[in-house]
C-alpha cells in the first residue's frame, strides 16, 4: 500500500492496480511454498508443528499382499507392544482382508487410524484429551485421559486400543500406560525428526511399496501427485471425516 | 544434692549434644545419580521446581510436537539412571524413587514412561 501512495498518480487505474497487486501476490506465494518445502523435511529443534502441513498416508490395495503383515510387525516393534490379537491387546494397525462377493477378488488392506480432520473422537472426549495437532496428526494425551473410552465407541474405523494391564519396558518416545486409551500416532515421535512412519518404511523394505507417506498439504509432495494422479477413496467417506488416511484399489 | 545437679546437668549436656548432632546430620536419601554431571539448571532449584519444568515441557511436546528441549523426563533418565541397574527406580538408592519415598510424594511418571536409559546400537554391542 506504500508504494500506492508513494506513487506519482495517487489514484491508480485498474488495470494498474491488478498489475502491481498481483505482483505482490507471487511473491506471498513462493514464500509459504518455500516454507512448505522445509517443514516437510524435518523442523528445526524448538519449532512447533505446522498447520501448513497434514501428515497422511496413501495405501496401494493393488500392492498390498493378502497374507503379509510387515507393516503391523513394524509397527509393535516400533511403539513396543506385544503384537497379540487378544480381545485386550493393544492392535494400532490390522490387516483387514476383503472380498468382494461377486467377482469373487480377496485382497487385504491394513487399518488403522485415519487422522480424520474432524475426528468424532476428539468430538467426544470429556477431557480433551483427544486432540488433533496442528499437522492433522490425531493423539491422544495419556497425562489427562481417564480411561472412559467414549473415543472408542466414536471411531467409525475400529482403531483405538484400551490398555488393560499395567505395562512395563516402554520405549523411550512412545509412553504407554494402564487405563488409557491409545491408537496409531502415525509415528510422530519419528515424523516429529523428518522420518517416514514404520510401517510405511516395513512395506517398501518388503518391496511392495503399497504406503505412501507424506504432506497432504504440499501440492509437490509424491502423496499429492499420485492422489492427484489416480482415484483414491477415503473408507466412510459418506462420514464426511475427511481422512488423513486414503486408499487406492478398493 | 550438688551431686543431683551436677549429674542432671551433664545429662543435659549430652542430650544437647546429640540433638545437635542430628540436626547437623540429617537423614537425606543417599542417591546413586547415574552418570550425573552438570544438570540442566541449578541443583537446589531442580529439587524444588523439576517437577514445574517436566509439566510445562510435557505439554510443548505433546501438544505441539516440540521435542528436543532441555527440560524433558528423556534427558532426566539419560544422566540419572544408576550405572548398575540402568534405571531411576527399583531401590532406596535409585535417583527418582529414592528422593520421592523420603518426601513422601507418589510418583507417577514412571507409570507410562519408561525408567531405563535407552540403550543405544553402540551401548548393547
Amino acid at each position: 500500500m506504500k508504494q500506492v501512495n508513494l506513487d506519482s498518480k495517487p489514484n491508480l487505474d485498474r488495470r494498474d492496480f491488478l498489475t502491481k497487486s498481483s505482483v505482490g501476490l507471487a511473491g506471498l506465494a513462493v514464500a509459504p511454498g518455500m516454507i512448505l518445502f522445509d517443514l516437510a523435511h524435518g523442523r528445526e529443534p524448538g519449532e512447533a508443528a505446522s498447520n501448513l502441513v497434514r501428515w497422511g498416508m496413501l495405501i496401494d490395495n493393488n500392492q498390498c499382499e493378502t497374507g503379509c503383515d510387515d507393516c503391523v510387525t513394524a509397527c509393535s516393534t516400533e511403539n513396543g507392544f506385544s503384537g497379540g490379537t487378544k480381545a485386550t491387546d493393544s492392535q494400532w494397525i490390522r490387516k483387514v482382508q476383503l472380498k468382494d462377493n461377486l467377482t469373487g477378488r480377496v485382497s487385504s488392506l491394513p487399518m488403522m487410524c485415519q487422522h480424520c480432520e474432524e475426528p468424532p473422537c476428539v468430538d467426544v472426549c470429556p477431557t480433551q484429551a483427544s486432540f488433533k495437532r496442528a499437522d492433522g496428526i490425531v493423539l491422544v494425551d495419556k497425562h489427562i485421559c481417564i480411561g472412559c473410552r467414549y473415543c472408542i465407541m466414536a471411531c467409525p474405523y475400529q482403531a483405538r486400543s484400551f490398555v488393560h494391564e499395567v505395562i512395563t519396558d516402554q520405549k523411550t518416545e512412545v509412553p504407554r500406560g494402564k487405563g488409557t486409551v491409545e491408537s496409531c500416532t502415525l509415528c510422530v515421535h519419528r515424523v516429529d525428526k523428518g522420518e517416514t512412519t514404520a510401517c510405511a518404511e516395513a512395506c517398501t523394505k518388503a518391496g511392495h511399496s503399497a504406503i505412501l507417506f507424506g504432506d497432504l498439504n504440499d501440492p509437490e509432495s509424491a502423496i499429492s501427485k499420485r492422489i492427484r494422479a489416480v482415484a483414491t477413496t477415503q473408507v466412510r467417506a459418506d462420514l464426511g471425516l475427511n481422512t488423513g488416511v486414503r486408499y487406492e484399489g478398493i | 544434692m550438688k551431686m543431683v545437679t551436677r549429674l542432671a546437668a551433664i545429662l543435659f549436656s549430652v542430650l544437647i549434644a546429640t540433638t545437635a548432632y542430628a540436626a547437623d546430620k540429617p537423614q537425606t536419601p543417599h542417591l546413586d545419580v547415574g552418570k550425573g554431571g552438570q544438570c540442566v539448571e541449578e541443583p537446589q532449584s531442580m529439587r524444588k521446581i523439576h517437577m514445574n519444568l517436566l509439566k510445562h515441557q510435557r505439554d510443548e511436546t505433546m501438544h505441539k510436537g516440540i521435542r528436543g528441549q532441555k527440560h524433558s523426563l528423556a534427558d532426566c533418565v539419560e544422566c540419572h539412571a544408576s550405572k548398575t541397574t540402568n534405571s531411576v527406580l527399583g531401590s532406596s538408592e535409585a535417583f527418582c524413587q529414592g528422593c520421592h519415598e523420603y518426601a513422601a510424594v507418589k510418583l507417577d511418571c514412571f507409570e507410562c514412561h519408561t525408567s531405563k536409559r535407552k540403550v543405544t546400537a553402540e551401548a548393547s554391542k
